[in-house]
């Protein structure tokens, strides 16, 4: 399902070429949660978002349910981001003028859906956030707002679910909820790629993949 | 959801942004619309002034005219024809000509078609010393009476006043004093009797020492067989469009070697003057529009810095607006690019708001702008615009100018900065997390 091969990122700093990431490759099979773990500044941000077409790599080929994202126009591959990627983010980046409804149906904007009003309250009840439909997310506590991040990248029911510290702003309870959410996810046949830098966290991935200095180091199979 | 409905609630999630926004487009606006309406109740009001002032000059002008047409029906001026070689410096010295001319020169003018002309009166005149009276110095005149024109009924035009009968004189006051004559009395003259026709009343002029006889009598006694020394035309009518010169023209065709001489036209002097009045009203009336359209021009130019300065300052203010929503918005505009949203989309996002601000903003200084260009046209202490029916007041091209201005300068200050983002790199916002 996801398969990135040799992937090389170097941006271009004032002290010269800086290299995120040095021949990175890694698959993910549909119904995968795989977890990407290293320290800071190890490059799993960067992976995360060659992964999620959004940011072209130096050098390396990514594959996502068999296509090519970087062969695309703009345009289409943002429209490939819609119709196959769902994203979360340690800081949610909810729209704070819109209400928990409105945020969960934001991908609509995107790509269009036949009854998106449905779906976003068939999310909230997923995510027990039924009775903060109309609330703004300034409103929410942490844990309710990731889960209104979760529930908009599930909305266009994605492929592939990205997440980068999903729980770094989380208590443990929170957290716990939300990597069950993603296990959900896989079990449901989807693929997760969760990037973090805590081993609590990783233990819900079936695979984990150790990074160091923008090189995987290995990757393990936990029990 | 649709971008309108967002955008909507962005603009009710930051208000006192959205505010500054608005007023900034609504105080252009309002300006704009403000400095259009006080020039045009400032025009309004300086061409009632100048209309009721043109009234003036109009009725004045009609008065004038009127009053004119009637003077000039009854116009007359009395001509006095002598010969040309006359010097008229001694005709006034001395109160008659030296040079004659052929009398039947009144006959050639009263059988001209001079229509101008109405009574000629040939003269024969001249100072002489009554021999019977101790040498005392007399004006004699031989008069026939007036010529009629030949095409008008003669006894209508024949005035018997200044007829004197063969063998008769008319003497002047003084004349009559000294002899103490009256009428029927018998006077010697030259060695010839006149019966005593009239005696004048005192005139004090020449008239008290003259003597009128019949103009033949008069040649005879004189010597001037056939001549008389001055024609006097009396009332010549100034027809619609025959002035003086024309006259003289007329008669110097029929009688080359004579020169005409107007005597006093009081008639002519006053309508002189009333011309002069009209004339004067007419600049007047001509200096109070320059005056007006002067201070129109002044005013238009001072209207023309101000609006465009403030628009100028208001794209300004709404582009440092829109830059910071750029920046404020930025991990929006990253996850919604994230999640599949297009760049025109996005653009559509920002312009969209910049429309709605414009739009209401644009509203809100057409309102404005009626009311500061109605108290500035008041302010001018022209009377405002009381006069101004709601069709004058709310006029649909300053609507349309209003919200077009709000809308362009809105959009185009908000274009760079909308462009800006929907450039923004996603995975670099994104990246960059809370920070
Ligand atoms: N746009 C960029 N320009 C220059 N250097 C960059 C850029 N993006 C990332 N880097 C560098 O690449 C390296 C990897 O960054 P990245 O954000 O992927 O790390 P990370 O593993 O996600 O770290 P953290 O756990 O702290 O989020 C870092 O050294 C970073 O400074
Ligand atoms: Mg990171």
């Amino acid at each position: 399902m996801l398969e990135a091969s040799g992937l090389t990122k170097q941006f271009s700093g004032p002290e010269g070429m800086v290299t995120a990431l040095s021949d990175v490759s890694l698959r993910a099979e549909a119904g995968e949660f795989l977890a990407v773990r290293g320290p800071s500044g190890c490059g799993k941000t960067t992976l995360m978002m060659i992964l999620g077409a959004l940011l072209r790599p130096t050098a390396g080929e990514v594959r996502i349910d068999g296509h090519d994202p970087y062969r695309l126009t703009p345009e289409a591959r943002s429209r490939f981001r819609a119709e196959r990627i769902g994203f979360v983010f340690q800081e949610f980046y909810l729209v704070p003028y819109l209400s928990v409804l409105e945020n969960i149906m934001a991908p609509s904007l995107a790509r269009a859906h036949s009854n998106a009003q449905a779906r976003a309250r068939e999310l909230m009840g997923r995510f027990q956030l039924s009775d903060r439909a109309a609330h703004v997310p300034a409103a929410l506590s942490t844990g309710e707002r990731q889960r209104v991040a979760l529930a908009r990248a599930l909305f266009h029911e994605p492929k592939l679910l990205l997440a980068d510290e999903p729980t770094g702003n989380l208590d443990a309870e929170n957290a716990g909820r939300v990597l069950r959410d993603l296990a959900a996810f896989a079990e449901g046949g989807g693929t997760v790629l969760m990037v973090t830098h805590h081993a609590d966290a990783a233990e819900y991935a079936q695979n984990v993949v150790q990074m160091e200095a923008g090189k995987v180091v290995k990757a393990v199979v936990p029990q | 959801m649709n971008i309108w409905k967002m955008t909507l609630r962005e603009i009710a999630f930051r208000k006192p942004a959205s505010l500054l926004a608005l007023a900034a487009v609504a105080v252009a606006v309002a300006a704009l619309v403000g400095s259009l309406m006080a020039l045009d109740v400032h025009r309004r009001q300086s061409d009632q002034v100048l209309e009721a002032h043109e009234e003036r000059v109009d009725a004045l002008m009609a008065e004038l005219r009127d009053e004119m047409r009637k003077a000039s029906l009854k116009l007359s001026y009395n001509l006095l024809i002598v010969p040309q070689g006359q010097h008229l410096r001694d005709w006034y010295t001395e109160g008659y000509g030296r040079q004659y001319m052929p009398e039947e020169y009144v006959d050639r003018l009263s059988s001209s078609n001079l229509m101008t002309v109405q009574h000629l009166l040939p003269t024969l005149q001249q100072r002489v010393e009554w021999p019977e009276q101790e040498g005392r110095t007399i004006l004699l005149i031989g008069t026939r009476g007036y010529v009629p024109h030949l095409h008008q009924d003669p006894k209508k035009t024949l005035d018997l006043g200044h007829m004197v009968p063969a063998g008769t004189v008319v003497l002047g006051y003084q004349l009559q004093q000294l002899l103490s004559a009256k009428e029927g009395d018998t006077v010697r003259l030259l060695g010839r009797d006149f019966a005593v026709h009239r005696c004048h009343e005192e005139r004090g002029s020449r008239d008290d020492i003259t003597a009128w006889i019949a103009l033949d009598e008069a040649q005879e006694l004189l010597g001037r067989r056939g001549q008389i020394n001055a024609i006097l035309a009396l009332k010549c009518m100034s027809c619609q469009g025959v002035g003086l010169h024309s006259v003289r023209g007329e008669v110097g065709r029929v009688l080359p070697d004579t020169q005409v001489v107007e005597m006093g036209s009081r008639v002519l002097a006053r309508y002189e003057s009333r011309l002069r009045v009209g004339e004067e009203a007419k600049a007047a009336l001509e200096q109070e529009r320059q005056h007006h359209a002067s201070m129109q021009a002044r005013r238009e130019a001072t209207a023309g810095v101000i609006s465009p300065t403030l628009i100028l300052a208001a794209a300004v203010w709404l582009a440092l607006l829109a830059f910071r929503d750029v920046r404020l918005r930025r991990g929006e505009y990253g996850i919604l690019r994230a999640i599949g949203v297009g760049t025109g989309r996005l653009l559509g996002m920002f312009l969209s708001k910049a429309a709605i601000v414009g739009l209401a903003g644009g509203a809100l200084g057409y309102v404005g702008g009626i009311v500061v260009g109605l108290h500035f046209g008041r302010d001018a202490g022209l009377g405002g615009g009381s006069s101004m029916t709601p069709a004058e007041l709310l006029r649909p091209d300053w609507a349309a100018l209003a919200l077009t201005v709000a809308l362009l300068v809105s959009i185009l200050a908000a274009w760079v900065p909308a462009l800006l983002a929907a450039r923004t790199d996603p995975a670099m916002i994104l990246r960059e997390g809370g920070r």
